[in-house]
Order: structure tokens, then C-alpha cells, then sequence
């Protein structure tokens, strides 16, 4: 099976703190990481995330290979520091075997990493651009892999991403030339490629939806492609479909407390007076929650993007769930042929192509 | 052994008179600013003069609290203090923290200077920390106030998401630092100090530096810094300082830092972070806020899933008996997900015995306005 040219390489994801990010890029990447691909799993925040939820020891900044998928797929992972990046720029750009350990001394590295966040950005993307740009024959770091088939960013917040990605502005106005000035200049041509997808996970909640539609109108805005609306952590229905009209019936009214207070009363239950008021309750909640998340779904669905729904998983994330997630991504990524399909389909920028 | 955890009772901790500060942090998301909106507006009812520092509040929760327009003052909240108290709400902006910052120590030509730098302008709008920085600083300007004017018994601050740091804590030190720090300084230097002996020994180093940082990023770039640095410079008593008052105040006895977190295992491993490090720093932990904890319903899960099938078992039930089987099944899910969350929090009540704990219900919707804001904390 070899893998189409044509697919993005690059899938950002990001999402309101907490939503499910490292989740989400996590699955993501062992979904892509099938039929002999090989991806790359990348963090720039320093918080080893990736390493927590891939429960594997801490990641650096040269990439390891931390799974194996079917078919020799595999998947590598990577924690980029400026640190680490501004150091091989050096090398690469000034060959600074010892003046490096000069800067490091005086405090310039420090300096020049947490100087501008622009500049920052810069250091960390510039490293997933290397990466998008390896092919087979180009120098690479030693026993890393010489071609990726896609590269997965586990990226900065909703609140941050799109000045994130916007590397050219950020450094315009303040690195005015030399090299980390061109370099953001092509990394701005990467990221507004057809090569390129930003993914935006979710919770269906008011607070995580509105920044949801406002990150993705400040992304398009900014011209970066947008691809899927992740919608993380979905409550499972907890309830079939006729017991939610009878349900309803009750929150809304037409059926009448004292006529549960007998049902239940019927079935042996003491104090049936209080249990039916609280039932009472009970329904209401589950009203205002389904109209609230049918609100926030209606939200999203006027981004006119493709949505992704991943379940809550009740005992949290593990090996196992992520599976489950990433099989779940999978069949977004490759839906299908069969007559079911016309569900699956997703519109031209979606997760896949 | 037991591993009931020790109740924290949040009326009581706001009510009482020596508590002076509230801060409210933990990972994203978790309801840092809806449980710091809570506990002022119950505050302020029960007749405390408080205000509460925002950080990003839900469009809708900061319309309640009449803070919709961003414009980093105080504003009362109407429909607030029945009970002789007041609640003053805001809305952190944090350029305009730093700006203000800026206006209060340097003369109008020089603030004008200095907020022109596009150095400044990155690092008030976007460096990592600012945020968590500017809270801090606009706690320390609130204290100010109130200590002065008495126009605020209680202060309430929410804190930005953070999840394996408590940045609000290390943003300060971090930013001075930076400023501080020694590239800076021997950037600075030459304006200033001239020729002191220590900077002439390290002259050469900086001269190699200068000039690679100057190639890589520009030589505008170390310009702006070193201006940048010289004008602030002159007029701050150093960031460290302001830094370490921000830092002592927290640690004041009158201070009570809440841990908010969500009762799934996982976000209380983070909430374990959180208390670890406050202890480690000696910072006052009054406790932790479990936060949208199910309520199981009044009768056990197993008792609940009987009764409905009985209700539903024989053909011809009506539909008061389909409605009360329904019910009673989503009770005992939700039932079954109060249990889960009771045992996330044995399990962290066993790694901290110590820790008190508040546990809020989960209201079936989002909290936007102050009727929802005063059920918290029923
Ligand atoms: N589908 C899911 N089902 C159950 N738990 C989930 C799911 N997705 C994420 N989680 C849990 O939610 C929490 C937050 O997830 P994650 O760390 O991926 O979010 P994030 O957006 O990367 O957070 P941050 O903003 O702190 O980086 C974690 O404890 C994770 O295990
Ligand atoms: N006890 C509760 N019951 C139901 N919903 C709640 C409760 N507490 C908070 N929420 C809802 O959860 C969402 C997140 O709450 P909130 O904004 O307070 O979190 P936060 O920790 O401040 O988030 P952030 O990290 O983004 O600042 C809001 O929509 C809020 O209405
Ligand atoms: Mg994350
Ligand atoms: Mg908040």
C-alpha cells in the first residue's frame, strides 16, 4: 500500500486548554500511523504531554520511535525546545562548535530563546518544518527516519494558535533580517499550504464552542486551513430513544408529578412523594442539558466544517482508549466504500485530504 | 485508616473576616472563574466588600457580572449586596496592566517611549507569562487600593489554566528574571555602568554574542531590547522586586488558595501537582474544590434499575410509568458516575489526608448568571 503524495502532511491541533489536545493528536497520529506510514508525533511546550498519555519516558528534542503500527508502520515522537533548536541553527548556520558555549556562557541563549515570543515560535516550528521537509537522500539527524508520511503537531491553545502560526508577522516587526527571518517566511508558505490542516478539538459546552468559532474565524482570517472540529469527550446518549420522549413528557409537564408519584409508589419505592420530585428534577437537567448541547452542536455545524464526534471515555485514557479513539479517526481518514458511506464522506478539507 | 477527606466549608472560608485573598487556580477549564465569580457573590451577600479579578471569563458569565466591555476597572455588580455588602467585578487586561504599569513610573514622554518599543509591544501583548504576571501584578494594585481607600475587604482572583506548572506563580520570578538576566544586562551595561571590572571580563563574550544574535535576528531586534531595557531600567526598582512583594503577599496567612479540579482521576493526578507545589512554595492551601461531582439521586443504583424494569415489565404501562423508568435509569447512571467520582476523590484524599475538600455539585447546564453562581455553593 503505498501512500497517496497528494494527502496533507501537516495536521496542527489545537483546542481550548484542556479539551483534549494531546488527546486528540495522540490518536490522530496512531490513526495515520497504519498500512506501513510513518509519522511523526510532535509537542513544543516543554510539558511532555505526549510522553504522559503515550506513557512512555520523557521525550526530547531529536525524535524516538515510540510505537509500531500494522504493516511496519511506525510512530516517532519529539518534544522540540528552542533551546535545543537555536543551538543547531547556530551549527547549521555558523558551523559554532565553541562560540555556542560562549552565548550559552554570557546568557545569550537564554536570552534570544525567551527574548520574543515570535522569535520562540520561530525556533519551535521551524523544527516541524525540517521534518515536513525531509525526503529520502536529504541529511537527517542519525538513526531517525529519512521521509515522513505525516507529521502530527500537538499545538498551542485556541486563545494562541493563530499567532502561533503566524510566524512571518510575528517576526517582521521584530528580527528584520538574517536567516530566522527567511526561515519564517517559509515556514508562513508551509503552513498556508494545501499541505497543511488545522484541526480544532472541542467539548460541546458553551465556553469551548465559543472559542472554538472564534479561533477558526481568526484562523481563516489569517488564511491558515482549517480542517476538522474535533468533538471531544461526547456523552454517550444515556438513555434509548423511547425512554427520552417519556422523559421529556415528564420535564415538560404533560405528565404530572402525583402520576409517577403513584408509579413508582406501585413498585414499592418509600417515600414516593420525594422520589417523584426529584425525578422531576432529573428530567428537567437532562432537558436543558440536551438543549444546550443541541445549541452548541448547531454552532458548530454553521463553521460548515466537518465534524468529528470522540466519545467520553468512562475510565479515562490508556493504551486501550487511544486505540479506540484512533480507530475511530481512522475511519474519518478512510471512510468506506460501501452504502453507508454518504455519512462518512467528508468535504474536500476535512481530516484526510 | 480513614479516607473521608475533611470538609472545606466555602461560606465560612469567605465570610471569615481574616480572609483577606482568594485565589482560585487549577488546569483549564476546570471552573477557576465560575467557582472565584461564586464565592465573592456569596461573599458580598453575606455583606463583605469584595472584588473579583477575572481572568477570561465566558461571554455570557461576564455580561452577568456587568464586565462585557474589557476595561480593567472595577465595576459593581448590580443586583449584588442586599445584605449591606458589595461586589466590584473586572475583567483582567493584561496590555493594559503592563501599560499602566509603565505610566505609573516614567514620566508621560518617556511611558510613551517605552510602550512605542515593538520589544515592549511583543513582550506586554505575548510573552509566555505576561498573563499570569499581569494578575499578579493586578492583585498587588488591588491590595494597594484596598489597603489604602478600605474600599475592599476580600479579593478574589481567578489565575489563567495552567496544568503542570503554576505559572502564576513562576511568571513573575520568570519575566524578571529576564529582565534581570545577565545577556541583559551586559546588553544594558554600556549605557550605563561603563566600565566595571566583572563586565569588562565578560565584554568579549557579549561582543561574539551581540554579534551572532545581531546576524540572526537582525540588529533592530537588539537595539529595541537595549533601549527597551535602559528606559525601564531607570524608573523600576528592578521586575524582581515587584515580583517578590506579588510573592510575599500570596504568602500571607490572610491568603487562601483554592485548587480547582474536575473529580476524574486523571485531573485530580493534576490537582495533586497543584497541592504539592503550593505546599512546597508554603503557600496557604486553604483546600480543594471538587467541581461538578454527580449527585447520586435518593434511592441506590441497583434499587433504581429494578424499579424501572418493574414499571416497564408489564405491557400495558401508561405513560406515567414509562416517564418515571426513564428517570429512574438516568439516575442510576449518573448514580454509577457518582460513584466513580467518589472514588477519584478517596484516592486523592488518601495521597492528601491533609487537604480539606469542597465538593460542588454539577448543575445540569453551564453557570452564566448570578442565580446560577449562588447555587454553587448550596
Ligand atoms: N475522549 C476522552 N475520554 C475521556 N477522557 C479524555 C478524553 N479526551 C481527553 N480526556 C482526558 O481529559 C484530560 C485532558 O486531555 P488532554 O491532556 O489531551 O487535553 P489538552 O487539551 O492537551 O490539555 P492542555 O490544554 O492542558 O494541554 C486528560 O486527563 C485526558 O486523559
Ligand atoms: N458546578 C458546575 N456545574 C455546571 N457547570 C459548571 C460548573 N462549574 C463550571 N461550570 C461550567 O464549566 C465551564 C468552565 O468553567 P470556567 O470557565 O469557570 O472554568 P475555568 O477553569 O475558569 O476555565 P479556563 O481554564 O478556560 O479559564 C463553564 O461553561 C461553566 O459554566
Ligand atoms: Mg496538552
Ligand atoms: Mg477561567
Amino acid at each position: 500500500m503505498t501512500p497517496s503524495p497528494d494527502r496533507v502532511r501537516l495536521h496542527v491541533v489545537t483546542g481550548k486548554g484542556g479539551s483534549g489536545k494531546t488527546t486528540v493528536a495522540t490518536a490522530l497520529a496512531m490513526a495515520l500511523a497504519r498500512d506501513g506510514r510513518t509519522v511523526l508525533l510532535v509537542e513544543v511546550e516543554e510539558r511532555q504531554g505526549l510522553a504522559q498519555t503515550l506513557d512512555t519516558p520523557p521525550l526530547g528534542p531529536v525524535e524516538r520511535r515510540v510505537a509500531d503500527g500494522p504493516g511496519g508502520a511506525a510512530l516517532w515522537a519529539l518534544s522540540v525546545e528552542a533551546r535545543a533548536s537555536l543551538l543547531e541553527y547556530l551549527q547549521q548556520f555558523y558551523r559554532l562548535g565553541r562560540a555556542g558555549s560562549v552565548l550559552e556562557k554570557v546568557g545569550a541563549i537564554d536570552f534570544a530563546t525567551t527574548i520574543a515570543p515570535g522569535v520562540r515560535d520561530v525556533l519551535l516550528i521551524g523544527k516541524v518544518f525540517e521534518a515536513t521537509r525531509r525526503t529520502s537522500g536529504r541529511p537527517h539527524p542519525k538513526g531517525t527516519p529519512e521521509h515522513y508520511d505525516a507529521i502530527v503537531l500537538d499545538a498551542p491553545p485556541t486563545g494562541r494558535i493563530t499567532r502561533f502560526l503566524s510566524v512571518n508577522e510575528q517576526v517582521a516587526d521584530l528580527a528584520k533580517a538574517g536567516p530566522i527571518h527567511s526561515q519564517a517566511g517559509a515556514i508562513t508558505t508551509l503552513l498556508h499550504s494545501d499541505q497543511t490542516r488545522v484541526h480544532v478539538v472541542t467539548l460541546l459546552e458553551e465556553m469551548p464552542v465559543q472559542e472554538t468559532v472564534d479561533a477558526v474565524a481568526e484562523l481563516r482570517e489569517a488564511g491558515l486551513p482549517v480542517g476538522a472540529v474535533v468533538v471531544n469527550q461526547a456523552r454517550a446518549a444515556l438513555l434509548d430513544e423511547p425512554d427520552e420522549v417519556a422523559l421529556l413528557a415528564l420535564a415538560d409537564g404533560t405528565i404530572d408529578v402525583p402520576a409517577v408519584a403513584d408509579a413508582v409508589g406501585s413498585v414499592g419505592i418509600d417515600d414516593p412523594q420525594r422520589v417523584a420530585g426529584s425525578l422531576l428534577d432529573t428530567a428537567r437537567g437532562y432537558r436543558d442539558r440536551l438543549d444546550l448541547e443541541a445549541a452548541q452542536y448547531d454552532l458548530l455545524e454553521q463553521l460548515g466544517l466537518p465534524l468529528v464526534l470522540l466519545p467520553l471515555l468512562p475510565d479515562g485514557i490508556d493504551g486501550g482508549a487511544l486505540a479506540e479513539l484512533a480507530d475511530l479517526l481512522a475511519e474519518e481518514l478512510d471512510p468506506e466504500p460501501d452504502e453507508d458511506a454518504g455519512q462518512l464522506d467528508l468535504p474536500e478539507n476535512g481530516l484526510a485530504r | 485508616m480513614s479516607r473521608t477527606p475533611t470538609t472545606l466549608d466555602l461560606p465560612a472560608l469567605v465570610t471569615d473576616p481574616a480572609t483577606r485573598i482568594v485565589v482560585c487556580c487549577g488546569s483549564g477549564g476546570v471552573g477557576k472563574t465560575t467557582t472565584a465569580a461564586a464565592l465573592a457573590v456569596h461573599a458580598a451577600e453575606a455583606g463583605r466588600s469584595v472584588v473579583v479579578l477575572t481572568i477570561d471569563p465566558a461571554r455570557r458569565l461576564a455580561q452577568s457580572l456587568g464586565v462585557g466591555e474589557l476595561d480593567n476597572t472595577p465595576r459593581t455588580v448590580p443586583g449584588v449586596g442586599a445584605g449591606g455588602g458589595r461586589l466590584d467585578a473586572m475583567m483582567l487586561d493584561m496590555k493594559r496592566t503592563f501599560d499602566d504599569v509603565v505610566h505609573a513610573h516614567a514620566d508621560p514622554q518617556r511611558a510613551a517611549q517605552i510602550i512605542a518599543n515593538p520589544f515592549y509591544q511583543s513582550v506586554s501583548s505575548s510573552f509566555a507569562g505576561t498573563q499570569e504576571y499581569m494578575a499578579m501584578e493586578k492583585l498587588g494594585q488591588l491590595r494597594a487600593e484596598a489597603d489604602r481607600t478600605g474600599r475592599w475587604d476580600l479579593i478574589v482572583v481567578d489565575t489563567p489554566p495552567s496544568r503542570s506548572a503554576l505559572d502564576f506563580l513562576d511568571a513573575p520570578k520568570r519575566l524578571g528574571s529576564f529582565l534581570d538576566g545577565r545577556f541583559v544586562r551586559l546588553l544594558a551595561a554600556p549605557a550605563k555602568v561603563g566600565g566595571r571590572a566583572s563586565v569588562k571580563a565578560l565584554a568579549g563574550g557579549v561582543a561574539v554574542a551581540t554579534k551572532v544574535l545581531d546576524k540572526l535576528l537582525g540588529a533592530q531586534l537588539l537595539r529595541d531590547v537595549q533601549t527597551f531595557v535602559a528606559a525601564l531600567d531607570t524608573m523600576f526598582g528592578g521586575f524582581r522586586e515587584r515580583a517578590d512583594a506579588t510573592y510575599a503577599l500570596l504568602s500571607e496567612p490572610g491568603t487562601a488558595f483554592l485548587v480547582v479540579a474536575a473529580p476524574e482521576r486523571d485531573a485530580l493526578r493534576e490537582a495533586r501537582y497543584f497541592v504539592e507545589r503550593l505546599a512546597h512554595d508554603q503557600m496557604p492551601l486553604a483546600g480543594l474544590v471538587l467541581n461538578r461531582v454527580a449527585q447520586p439521586g435518593p434511592i441506590g443504583v441497583d434499587r433504581a434499575l429494578g424499579a424501572a424494569l418493574q414499571l416497564t415489565d408489564g405491557e400495558e404501562s401508561g405513560a406515567a410509568e414509562r416517564a418515571a423508568a426513564a428517570a429512574l435509569r438516568l439516575q442510576a447512571s449518573v448514580g454509577a458516575l457518582a460513584a466513580r467520582h467518589r472514588a477519584a476523590l478517596r484516592g486523592f484524599a488518601a495521597a492528601h489526608p491533609g487537604v480539606p475538600v469542597a465538593v460542588v455539585a454539577a448543575a445540569p447546564t453551564d453557570v452564566h448568571d448570578l442565580e446560577g453562581l449562588r447555587q454553587i455553593l448550596r
